[in-house]
């Protein structure tokens, strides 16, 4: 076995490692051990996927030493290492280009728990993409819960607080129906390790016994994480968490903690519910429904938005419903749609946040009316800005356009979705560009009066995460058969 | 005066509802950033501040959906209970070879005697070392929301009544302390043993600390338990953790023997990282109790 | 009738489980009051593990704890379900601390708990903004 294999366990051991020690020092020493944590963990799990790619299997990774069905386990492929690289690069490029609010919005005395708080994010979506045993899922996502809420009422305003509890309460529920599905689904398996429970599921439907019970525990589990991650109707709390949140804080918590409760829910379709089960008994049309519902509502919320922030964050709304629309139309090509979707939003959304954050202070608010010939002002990220509402509607050559073909072309996999599948896309991309453009046009128009501007000299840092988030996303727009032959042999391997 | 006293109740309830229950008068002032002009009257009664149609809207709906989603989880909720095996039978599902080997090869395979801290400690570590690390994170979300620097507020500020100068306490403290720790630190050390473990232990040594800070002050905790060394035992608790059970799981994996052993079971030194972990577990659990009473209370560690 | 009786006899505790997780789940839901989601919050998620203990208990067993060398399967009720409860009674009391913390800082800011005026209070405070 390659030394390789021991990369996930070391990481999740290292953040964990310096989340406690982040308690201890200042901030800026806090934040050095952060954002050099995040490489690491990126560069471990490059290699892992190489070893993944290179090995072609699915690699079980005891923690301890016993095997499952009694022992924790890792497991990992291709895919678990290629979103752990995804999330922690755009954690690192999120907290790099957002350094300059950082600095603002935290309390000087408070920013190493800031910091230590990203640690305990990152650790937890480690642990919830390599993770083979179900109740180990629970465990992180209340880690991962617990320090998102951290992350965003770091910034001790009263609307951040009110959005943290709205978020806690929203996520606890979640949380809460996902725990009664495992203790379900345990009632009548007796397992834990997922090929296990995936074995006893499969032999269980089959005899066609506790059929009730299986369903019930199936569903609650994927309400739950649909819950969590914010799928229509449960996407009230949205617009105030990622809108009055520090702008790093919500390029995280949209761009990557949701994606991790996706992750995992995907994961466990494919690996633990089996097809005959999840797609056979309607659980699938259901997220197909409210995804699609997602969608719209998603972008009409964000098209009567005046604040900038709070619209961008309804288009998450909007993101959250295509990957559920994805995993609900078909366990191949349309779950391979949804993780290039995940990829896309991850890569596109702490961009836009970031770019807002600078814009918004260029123009002197937060409003679209502030924002009138913000360009101008702040050149960089007008750019970042454009660049990232244009990826969200589609245009070609961009990771957007790639991940919307990607939907289509799944949905004519089956012929009674083709319709509705085609008529939501159309609508929704009508919709995102009626609501970005019109910002970008008056990000573009002429000012009405002059401000300073803002040099890219002056925010190198920003400059430097969005030219690598534009310049990652052009690469997996223009050139996209690699990665989707990557996603669609990493799916093979769950 | 029927119809009098029935409103009465009702805007009891309403007020009560609303939480408008003002412990202390220094609550109600406002905090650092609180809106102006708006005293805490003002704020307080829904009818009136609540101008915008979507909060009204939103109001009217939300009950309703949230109705008909409890009524429908309940009906399958319900369903579902029906179709689970009978309460209390041998034989149901869970009784599977997953039990049978911790039961049968709990005691030599891990040492302990008690079976639960066998499972939980050794066969599915990875859940515990995430479990006292969510305790961590909770400590730290709640540091980052009461701590409150420079000594801001000296005095608890919630209407709590300080009872450092009663002497019934103070007497009945003296007596039980000790014996409260004493019976924590027994708890921790015997986890492997019988009942209890690092989280029970830990959980009554943390009531010690409280009942020791409640009877005679702050003061005294804080000549060795102050925010510093607060945080240089967590950190010490946790990385001894995280650090022992890596080199755990990393032999696991590569078929390689760890250095621990599993010992004569039933002694007190044995069942190799049980008894240290538990320790590990104990102290943060105690000084996470301490610690969230503490901020609760006083804002500060 | 006495079929119908003895199926519901025999899941007497889950029974009572998902009654209390449904009292939880729509307090948590419903009430507007912080304090009273937190308590809703509390009493699902200890549904939750009455069900999961209710679930390893075997009627005339004894707790995992080895009495002498004596390993036989049958004498003891599952382990996996006590470990799993410990895990998350302290998932849960974490979450409770994290959400009684804010309850505290929204109360000093807002002086009510009633989740619906201080919205409408941040609204207002806010929407200049």
């Amino acid at each position: 076995m390659a030394f390789s294999v021991n990369f996930p366990l070391f990481s999740i051991v290292l953040c964990f490692m310096s989340a406690v020690l982040a308690a201890l020092i200042s901030g800026r020493a806090a934040r050095a051990v952060t954002l050099a944590l995040c490489a690491l963990t990126a560069a471990g799990a490059l290699i892992l996927m190489f070893f993944g790619i290179r090995t072609g299997a699915a690699t079980e990774y005891l923690m301890g030493h016993f095997p499952r069905p009694w022992g924790n386990e890792l497991r990992f492929g291709i895919l678990e290492p290629l979103l752990v690289l995804l999330f922690s690069l755009v954690m690192l490029l999120t907290l790099l280009g957002g350094r300059k609010q950082l600095e603002l919005d935290l309390e000087k005395s408070k920013s190493n728990l800031y910091y230590m708080m990203c640690d305990l994010v990152l650790a937890s979506l480690i642990a919830l993409s390599y993770t083979n045993d179900i109740f180990t899922g629970y465990v992180f996502l209340e880690i991962c819960t617990i320090a998102a809420c951290g992350l965003l009422m770091i910034r001790q305003i009263g609307r951040t607080t009110l959005a943290a509890t709205r978020y806690m309460i929203f996520s606890l529920i979640g949380s809460g129906l996902f725990l009664l599905g495992i203790v379900f689904l345990y009632a009548v398996t007796g397992q834990l390790l997922m090929p296990d429970l995936k074995a006893a599921i499969v032999s269980l439907w089959a005899n066609g016994s506790y059929r009730t019970v299986l369903i019930t525990g199936i569903s609650l589990v994927s309400i739950g994480l649909a819950v969590k991650s914010g799928l229509f109707p449960f996407h009230f709390w949205m617009p105030d968490t990622y809108g009055y949140a520090t702008p790093s804080s919500g390029g995280i918590l949209s761009g990557l903690v949701s994606k991790g409760y996706i992750f995992l829910l995907i994961k466990l379709v494919l690996s633990v519910f089996t097809e005959d089960v999840f797609y056979k008994s309607g659980l699938s049309n259901v997220l197909y429904v409210l995804g699609a519902a997602g969608i719209i509502v998603g972008s009409i919320g964000a098209l009567m938005e005046k604040d900038v922030f709070r619209m961008v964050a309804y288009s998450s709304a909007a993101q959250i419903g295509y990957i559920f629309m994805g995993i609900g139309i078909s366990p191949d090509l349309g779950m391979l749609a949804a993780v290039f979707h995940i990829m896309t939003h991850a890569l596109t959304k702490p961009m836009l946040f970031l770019a807002s954050a600078q814009l918004s202070q260029a123009a002197g608010g937060k409003k679209r009316e502030n924002w009138l010939g913000a360009a101008h002002f702040n050149r960089a990220a007008g750019a970042a800005f454009g660049f990232g509402t244009l990826s969200m509607i589609g245009i070609p050559l961009t990771m957007g356009f790639v991940s919307k073909y990607r939907f289509a072309l799944a949905a004519f996999e089956k012929s009674e979705l083709i319709v509705p599948t085609l008529v939501v896309l159309a609508a929704s991309t009508i919709l995102n560009a009626m609501y970005f453009i019109r910002v970008l046009v008056v990000l573009y128009s002429s000012p009405a009066e002059d401000k300073p501007r803002v040099r890219i000299r002056d925010q190198i840092p920003f400059a430097v995460s969005a030219a690598l988030l534009i310049l990652m996303n052009l690469a997996a727009g223009t050139a996209a058969k690699p990665l989707v032959g990557l996603i669609s042999r990493g799916l093979g391997l769950m | 005066m029927k119809n009098g006293k029935k409103r009465s109740i009702k805007a009891f309830l309403r007020d009560w509802d609303a939480g408008r229950f003002d412990l202390d008068a220094a609550a109600a002032e406002p905090y650092s950033a609180a809106p102006e002009g708006e005293s805490a009257e003002g704020t307080a009664t829904p009818e009136e501040s609540l101008p915008r149609r979507d909060v009204k809207a939103y109001r009217a709906v939300y009950p309703l959906l949230a109705a008909m989603l409890g009524a429908i989880m309940i009906v399958f909720l319900f369903l579902a209970v029906l179709d689970l095996p009978a309460f209390g039978k041998a034989g149901n599902p869970s009784e599977n070879e997953v039990v049978r080997r911790y039961v049968e090869s709990g005691l030599s395979e891990t040492g302990a005697v008690n079976i639960v801290s066998g499972v939980i400690l050794d066969y599915r570590a990875f859940d515990t070392l995430g479990e006292s690390h969510v305790l961590f994170t909770g400590l730290a979300a709640v540091l980052i929301l009461l701590l409150e620097l420079d000594g801001k507020k000296e005095e608890p500020d919630l209407g709590l009544i300080r009872m450092k100068a009663d002497s019934i306490l103070g007497t009945a403290a003296r007596l039980l302390i000790p014996i409260i720790v004493l019976f924590g630190i027994y708890v921790i050390l015997n986890g492997h043993l019988g009942p209890g473990g690092g989280f029970s232990g830990g959980a009554i040594i943390g009531a010690g600390l409280i009942l020791y800070a409640e009877a005679f002050g702050y003061e005294g905790l804080e000549r060795f338990l102050n925010f510093r060394s607060f945080r240089i035992i967590c950190l010490a608790a946790l990385w001894f953790y995280s650090i022992s059970k890596c080199y755990s799981f990393f032999c696991g994996a590569n078929g390689l023997h760890t250095v621990f052993t599993t010992g004569t079971p039933g002694r007190i030194l044995s069942a190799g990282l049980i008894l240290p972990l538990n320790i590990a577990v104990g102290v943060v659990v105690a000084c996470t109790m301490y610690g969230l009473y503490s901020l609760f209370q006083r804002g500060r560690i | 009738m006495t079929e119908v009786l003895q199926k519901l006899w025999d899941v007497r505790v889950f029974l009572a489980a998902v009654v209390l997780f449904a009292v939880g789940f729509v307090t948590l839901l419903l009430h507007r009051n912080l304090m009273k989601k937190i308590i809703g919050l509390n009493i699902m998620d200890t549904a939750a593990y009455l069900l999961l203990t209710a679930l390893g208990f075997i009627e005339g067993r004894l707790s995992p704890i080895v009495l002498g060398e004596n390993t036989d399967p049958l004498l003891y009720v599952n382990p996996l379900p006590a470990g799993l409860v410990l895990t998350g009674i302290v998932v849960s009391v974490s979450v409770t601390a994290v959400l009684l913390a804010l309850t505290v800082r929204l109360y000093k800011r807002y002086h009510t708990l009633d989740l619906d005026v201080i919205y409408a209070t941040a609204m207002k405070e806010h929407g200049v903004n």
